[in-house]
């Protein structure tokens, strides 16, 4: 048989070709040029066109950032060591600006030896998020996030102990009001919940923290608003205005979503008007139209002024978001919850909201993420947010003429924090994931 | 409801206390510090350092006031102000008095309600070329790209100056200073034009200062003071006379030295011994202490010194003297008697 083969067929081969290596255009990082950089004459001139670019950008800002001088204490100093070390006209940075300015674009003029204030104060808060942002975490820890707004106040601007404390108690009155006034009438567990609290922070609060305050004066040493600055005041406004502006924003989500008219046209309106207009122009309304109607010699604080408006603005952006969210769920969901029996708050609660934020986390943290740069705005008003506190850097005689070194340090912390958000979110999303792809 | 009612508490905490504030130097007082609004950041005039400690020729203004009503230059609190934001904080009561480079012109006089209690700088809007350009006279300028502040009297200025002179331009609008330095260094613009301070403070920031000149022309005046609120004149005054102190100290040759020595007894010369309290009471006319000039001189020095140390021919700045020397060396600076 084999040999009739043999000598019909005689090219047939009877062993086995050793395996060889494929061709060495087909494997590896060759392959991988050929097939993303080289593919066709359009791409290679593409690819050389973006080498080249990449190859400039390189060539002039890496020995700008390798030779950049740390220990100098003016800008003209910084070019005489240049010129002494490596000859003139050499690209190199002036880093000294950084080195001797860091902490008044951290801190702005927040007193040095309470520094550690402000950095108690962040671990608290990622203290008290941490059981917000991962579910693992045991539930009682969410009664400390309950106590560390009042805490990081405590900590921040200091003054008396009292003060947070009575403040913190007008939510035990209104928690009090529900669970006593509730069982008997509704309606007006609600109202009194909402209107004995008010009537304790104007009337008795004060009073009661000036009265114990006296007695036993326990507190930190109090530094007033204008003190802030730089990434603290960023982080101040971009966290408060992200936490307040959250709840407020579902609110107004589900009031403009509501049958009653009233509420629903009163959610439009504040929708669209504040959408509408500029955020820069609600921080010239905060700073200057307010004090034109406010009474003259008031004192409203205006971090506040500027906290509350942020606030409003990106309640408005998440209302319209979560509203978004409130849209894409099935109306099955609707009428699911309506046939279990759940009344309007218990549906929102357990069916409808969970599933709208779910689809909403998105779009919120990118409001979030823009909310957090937003707050540089304030540089408008006069606020030494780092921006401003870069333009009084370079207002100095030592350090007049220097710009890339500040905004490349600026830029990067507002990078790692907006880049931390977005990654949360992406972790967040992939946690929630329920539908099957 | 819960901003209704808290809004109306403030209006009525506002409206007492609008009601109590009648004389600006009694709530100063009781506050126990000045709120004087300062520009964010201008070299040489007001800008605050490593330690977060405000400097310069602005703030020597508003030092010397503090210390004329305290006796302690560093009873002041500074309320950095913007372009837009100056005014309103001034017109509100959340400043008592406004140093911030602010020119006095008849609208914010009159219109804007407010008072300017003098001059403390003589600005004017000047040209900087590159040498190399060879210009020698800002008339030579015909056809040139001009980088200019938008929205800045600068910006008017420059449009009235060409046309005067039948020339053209080409403006390079441009936001702020900043910018400002970075475009004229890249080439974007022959000529950059703002306040001759500000050119001068510019320049000195070059790698080579040599290489630009500053033209001849000021094509404006900008006389630059401080200012208080209309209806407080007893407020005004203090102001006015902490700066005319100032302003006589030098032409009297009262430095930050001697005023030791000078205010320790009378003296031969009866102004200084007027000006420092050792003579009459002058002091007590304005309602302050009777050496509150002398506070006010020991604060950061005469107005020669202030300007030395912060924006004179000594400092990296080095502006001279030029209109703002005393009127008897050929200047504009010049204060009525202390008598």
């Amino acid at each position: 048989m084999s040999d009739t083969h043999a000598q019909t067929v005689p090219y047939v081969r009877k062993t086995m070709v050793e395996q060889s290596p494929p061709p060495a255009s087909e494997i590896g990082v060759v392959k991988w040029l050929r097939e993303n950089l080289f593919s066709g004459p359009l791409n290679i001139i593409l690819t050389l066109i973006s080498l080249w670019v990449v190859y400039w950008v390189v060539s002039h800002v890496g020995p700008w950032l390798i030779n950049g001088i740390w220990d100098a204490d003016s800008l003209s100093e910084c070019r005489e060591i240049r010129n002494a070390t490596m000859g003139e006209g050499t690209s190199a940075a002036c880093f000294g600006v950084i080195g001797e300015r860091w902490q008044q674009l951290v801190y702005g003029f927040y007193p040095k030896e309470a520094y550690w204030r402000p950095v108690v104060a962040l671990l608290v808060f990622f203290a008290g998020l941490a059981p917000v942002l991962f579910a693992s975490l045991p539930r009682k820890l969410l009664y400390f996030t309950m106590a560390s707004p009042f805490l990081m106040f405590m900590l921040l601007w200091g003054g008396s102990i009292w003060g947070p404390i009575a403040v913190a108690l007008g939510f035990g009155v209104g928690y009090a009001a529900i669970k006593l006034i509730s069982p008997i009438n509704g309606l007006l567990g609600t109202v009194a919940a909402i209107v004995l609290p008010i009537l304790y922070w104007f009337l008795i609060a004060g009073p009661l923290a000036g009265a114990v305050n006296s007695v036993l004066p326990i507190g930190l040493e109090y530094i007033p608003s204008k003190d802030f600055g730089g990434f603290l005041l960023s982080s101040i406004i971009g966290v408060a205005g992200i936490f307040l502006s959250l709840p407020l924003g579902i609110l107004l989500a589900l009031a403009r979503q509501s049958d009653l008219p009233i509420i629903k046209w009163c959610a439009v309106t504040f929708i669209e008007v504040i959408r509408g207009v500029p955020l820069i122009v609600w921080l010239f309304t905060a700073s200057l139209l307010l004090n034109y109607f406010l009474p003259p010699g008031t004192n409203f604080d205006l971090m506040l002024r500027v906290i509350i408006m942020v606030t409003l603005f990106s309640a408005a952006y998440i209302a319209e978001v979560v509203r978004g969210g409130l849209a894409a769920l099935p109306k099955g969901q609707y009428e699911g919850a309506d046939s279990l029996g759940l009344n309007y708050w218990q549906s929102m609660q357990l069916i409808i909201l969970p599933q709208a934020l779910k689809i909403s986390i998105p779009g919120i943290v990118n409001t979030f993420i823009g909310l957090f740069k937003d707050t540089t705005l304030v540089v408008f008003i006069g606020l030494f947010d780092p921006l401003g506190l870069a333009g009084a850097i370079r207002a100095s005689t030592e350090w007049n003429g220097i710009y890339w070194e500040l905004f490349l340090f600026i830029g990067i912390m507002f990078f790692i924090a907006c880049f931390s958000m977005g990654r949360y979110s992406l972790y967040l999303e992939k946690k929630l994931q329920r539908d099957h792809r | 409801m819960k901003k209704t009612v808290f809004f109306g508490a403030l209006t009525v905490a506002g409206l007492a206390a609008g009601m109590a504030s009648a004389a600006t130097l009694d709530d100063v007082k009781a506050r126990g510090s000045l709120n004087c609004g300062v520009t964010t950041g201008l070299v040489g005039f007001a800008a605050p350092n490593a330690e977060g400690v405000w400097e310069g020729f602005d703030v020597g203004v508003c030092r010397a006031v503090a210390a004329a009503i305290f006796g302690d230059p560093t009873a002041v609190e500074f309320v950095p102000t913007t372009g837009q934001t100056r005014f309103t904080a001034l017109a509100s009561g959340e400043i008592d008095l406004l140093a911030r480079n602010t020119t006095w012109t008849m609208s914010r006089d009159v219109d804007l309600k407010f008072e300017f209690v003098g001059v403390n700088y003589y600005d004017g809007q000047g040209f900087m070329v590159p040498k190399a350009l060879g210009v020698t006279s800002a008339k030579e300028l015909d056809g040139a790209t001009v980088c200019i502040q938008t929205g800045t009297t600068t910006e008017l200025n420059l449009a009235d100056f060409f046309r005067t002179n039948g020339i053209s331009y080409e403006p390079v609008p441009i936001e702020t200073n900043a910018e400002a330095q970075q475009q004229y260094l890249a080439g974007a613009c022959d000529v950059y034009t703002t306040d001759a301070s500000g050119l001068a403070a510019t320049r000195a920031t070059f790698e080579a200062p040599g290489d630009h000149v500053l033209l001849p022309e000021i094509i404006s005046k900008e006389p630059l003071g401080p200012l208080v609120r209309h209806g407080d004149n007893e407020w005004g005054d203090i102001a006015r006379w902490t700066l005319n102190a100032l302003i006589t100290a030098e032409e009297l040759g009262v430095t930050s030295e001697n005023i030791a020595e000078l205010s320790a007894a009378a003296g031969d010369n009866p102004e200084v011994n007027r000006l420092l309290g050792t003579e009459g009471e002058l002091g007590a006319q304005l309602g302050l202490d009777a050496d509150w000039a002398k506070n006010a001189i020991m604060a950061g020095g005469n107005y020669g010194e202030l300007f030395e140390n912060n924006i004179g021919e000594n400092t990296t700045i080095g502006l001279a003297r030029g209109l703002n020397a005393q009127w008897t060396d050929g200047g504009l600076i010049y204060s009525p008697p202390f008598r």
